[in-house]
């Protein structure tokens, strides 16, 4: 059958203008459906005609005591509203209501959203608190479940520092030890420490000199590891200079140390036979003040022009301005800290410097006294068992992470478990 | 004091007087206490100038700076430790007549017995002062000793062993983001880069060597001698270079004080600088 020229054309046309109608119509259904569909996703926030904005309730509100502590916290966790875990949030925060002893429920705190967890820290042991939370949206409010009620306890013993506790009787066990043996005479070799070596010499030269040894015992009270540490040397140092008939000042920020420096003084030249000697005023107190201390030490170093500078104990912005007056007098200078800003300074300008844990051997290396040499000798007990867990721990880290050996990993979770900061 | 020192003395006074004339005028149209501001500007300028006098040498200037400073602090520390720690804190818990003689609000506990204790220690303290019980002054400072050193000792433990040596767990060949593929794809991919896997190994072998090698200079029961005299070295000279690299930051720091304490001269001061 033959088709004419005009006839194609104009079913062309029809099937075109069809074509164009079933798209429109498909157009305006898919928009319909679009329509419907978002008005139904809102029906889920708007209740139609109100305009409220309804969110769902936190869930699985638990209050339960805070673990090792002294019976002054409860913990609060819950599994936020549904409607705060999606993107485009509707949830505004959460109120969270506390009652005491059944009474009326006052809000305790507004959270924000995405909070999961909260501490009371302001209840009391006597007391049992309930709690319940409020999410609220822009313009409605949703009441979770109410907690049973629970009261703070005291626990005695921090069961999550286990590992601490053990470690520490490892090593407490392992200095007793060591005292023991040393009590029994058994020999124990300390290494040479040439900072302190330089003590007898350094004080020798002042008493040639005849010129007085200055002794800073540090900034900090007694309440300072550093600070003890630094008057046991005074011990020392004090006897050597009774016994070489010198003289010692002592400037010093703290009433306390004052005291014990005095006390520590006065044993020493006592124990040399010379307590005539001795003298209140060889230890005085100055300030408090940290820079005014530093003014005055550096005014007395200037003009008394001591010939040896102790400096032993802790230091802080003052170790430079301290050692380089010392340098600048002439003055030989022994120097010592465990705070590892300070040490710099003192390596500088310092002809000894104690380096951190020295400071702490130096008692028991100057005294030679078993009690003390044995608490040293089990110290370094403590350090080789740093040593082997640090060894063991790399090793096991390494291969883990390497090979993806899971008895590697579980060795290394463990360890990390036990040498955790808690 | 001679006479070169009266009339430099004389100078000084009379520098004080001008500047401070000067900068109560030129704070006149400023504030509306310009004398006193004025004052408090140029005294502190002259004390920052005393004070620094020192690099010459000790002088009366500095010695009256360092006087001043030595006795207002002293007596502002007595001042803060009897009205923050007797007034603020001991006697609130101790007896409700002091609580109000000092105008302190009152805090009632059944604990507060307890604070008889720092106050029995305290008066042991001040038997110091007589020659007959002076001995007794003693027990409180073994308190305070003792105390100190079982509290301390498990604080260090925890913060300079316990943390110290957990931190230490560095993998030496590669982590999550830089996993350990063997030997040939480690030196086919070998870059120097700050974030690459060979750095990262680097860092760490530093981290492990440093550690233990730090750790057998200060074993001190063991003669440095050998391979473990080897190790002390490496492990004081791992030490040395982290002095070095700290002083360099710390005197950074002292730079911007010194940076502090010039611009106040220059600017609130002299006004050379705005």
């Amino acid at each position: 059958m033959r088709v004419g020229k005009s006839t194609f054309l104009h079913l062309c046309l029809a099937f075109s203008l069809s074509l164009i109608l079933i798209l429109i119509l498909l157009t305006l259904v898919s928009a319909q459906e679009v329509d419907s569909l978002r008005s139904s996703t809102d029906s889920a926030y708007t209740i139609p005609d109100s305009g409220l904005v309804l969110v769902a309730p936190v869930t699985s509100l638990i209050a339960e005591d805070y673990k090792y502590d002294d019976g002054e916290q409860l913990k609060l966790s819950w599994v936020p509203s549904i409607d705060d875990q999606l993107v485009d949030s509707k949830v505004l925060g959460y109120r969270l209501f506390r009652s005491i002893d059944g009474g009326t429920p006052e809000i305790l705190a507004k959270l924000p959203p995405g909070t999961n967890s909260f501490l009371d820290r302001t209840v009391q042991r006597e007391r049992k608190y309930q709690y319940y939370l409020e999410t609220f949206s822009e313009n409605f409010v949703v009441q979770s479940i109410v907690t049973a009620a629970i009261s703070p306890e005291r626990e005695w013993l921090n069961l999550d520092r286990g590992w601490l506790f053990i470690i520490a009787l490892f090593i407490s066990i392992a200095i007793i030890f060591f005292v023991e043996k040393a009590k029994r005479g058994h020999k124990l070799y300390v290494r040479k420490i040439a900072g302190l070596e330089a003590i007898d010499e350094a004080v020798g030269r002042a008493t040639e000199m005849g010129r007085p040894v200055l002794f800073i015992p540090g900034i900090n009270d007694m309440d300072d590891v550093q600070t003890l540490a630094a008057l046991t040397i005074l011990g020392r140092v004090s006897r050597t200079i009774a016994d070489y008939d010198s003289q010692i000042f002592m400037p010093v920020s703290r009433s306390l140390v004052m005291t014990a420096a005095r006390e520590t003084i006065k044993t020493s030249y006592m124990a040399a036979g010379r307590p005539d000697a001795y003298s209140d005023d060889m230890v005085n107190y100055v300030t408090d003040e940290q820079f005014g201390y530093v003014a005055a030490v550096d005014g007395l170093m200037v003009r008394e022009r001591p010939a040896t500078v102790f400096l032993l104990g802790a230091f802080f912005a003052e170790s430079l301005i301290l050692a380089e007056t010392g340098n600048s007098v002439g003055a030989i200078q022994i120097a010592g800290t465990a705070r590892p800003a300070q040490l710099p300074f003192f390596i500088a300008a310092c002809d000894f410097t104690l380096i951190g844990e020295e400071l702490f051997a130096a008692s028991a290396y100057l005294s030679g006294e078993p009690r003390q040499l044995g608490s040293l000798k089990g110290q370094d007990v403590g350090k080789g068992l740093a040593m082997s867990v640090i060894i063991l721990g790399v090793l096991a880290v390494t291969i883990a992470t390497a090979w993806d050996v899971e008895i590697m990993h579980n060795v290394h979770n463990w360890l990390l478990g036990v040498f955790s900061s808690n | 004091m001679n006479r070169s020192t009266y009339i430099l003395t004389a100078i000084v006074v009379l520098l004080f007087i001008v500047s401070w004339t000067l900068k109560a005028v030129s704070l006149s149209g400023e504030v509306d206490d310009n004398i006193t501001r004025g004052f408090l500007i140029t005294i502190s300028a002259f004390l920052t100038l005393a004070i620094f006098s020192f690099l010459y040498k000790d002088n009366p200037f500095y010695k009256f700076a360092e006087h001043l400073f030595v006795g207002v602090s002293a007596a502002f520390w007595m001042c803060q430790g009897f009205w923050s720690t007797l007034v603020g804190n001991l006697f609130p818990r101790l007896s409700e007549g002091l609580s109000n003689f000092f105008m302190v609000p009152y805090q009632y506990s059944p604990y507060n017995i307890t604070y008889w204790i720092p106050v029995i220690l305290g008066l042991l303290l001040l038997m110091r002062l007589s020659s007959k019980a002076g001995w007794l002054s003693r027990w409180p400072l073994a308190f305070i000793v003792g105390t100190t050193a079982g509290l301390n000792f498990i604080r260090y433990l925890r913060s300079d062993f316990v943390v110290q040596v957990s931190s230490t767990f560095v993998p030496l060949l590669g982590n999550e983001s830089h996993p350990w593929t063997g030997i040939g794809d480690f030196f086919s991919h070998l870059s120097l880069s700050a974030s690459g896997q060979f750095m990262m190994i680097l860092a760490n072998w530093i981290i492990f060597l440093g550690v233990i090698c730090g750790l057998i200079y200060f074993f001190f029961s063991k003669e440095h001698k050998g391979v473990f005299g080897f190790a002390s070295r490496i492990g004081i000279w791992v030490l040395m270079i982290t002095f070095g690299a700290s002083f360099g930051y710390t005197v950074m720091g002292r730079i911007s004080l010194l940076v502090g304490r010039l611009t106040f001269l220059f600017r609130d001061w002299l006004e050379i600088i705005s």
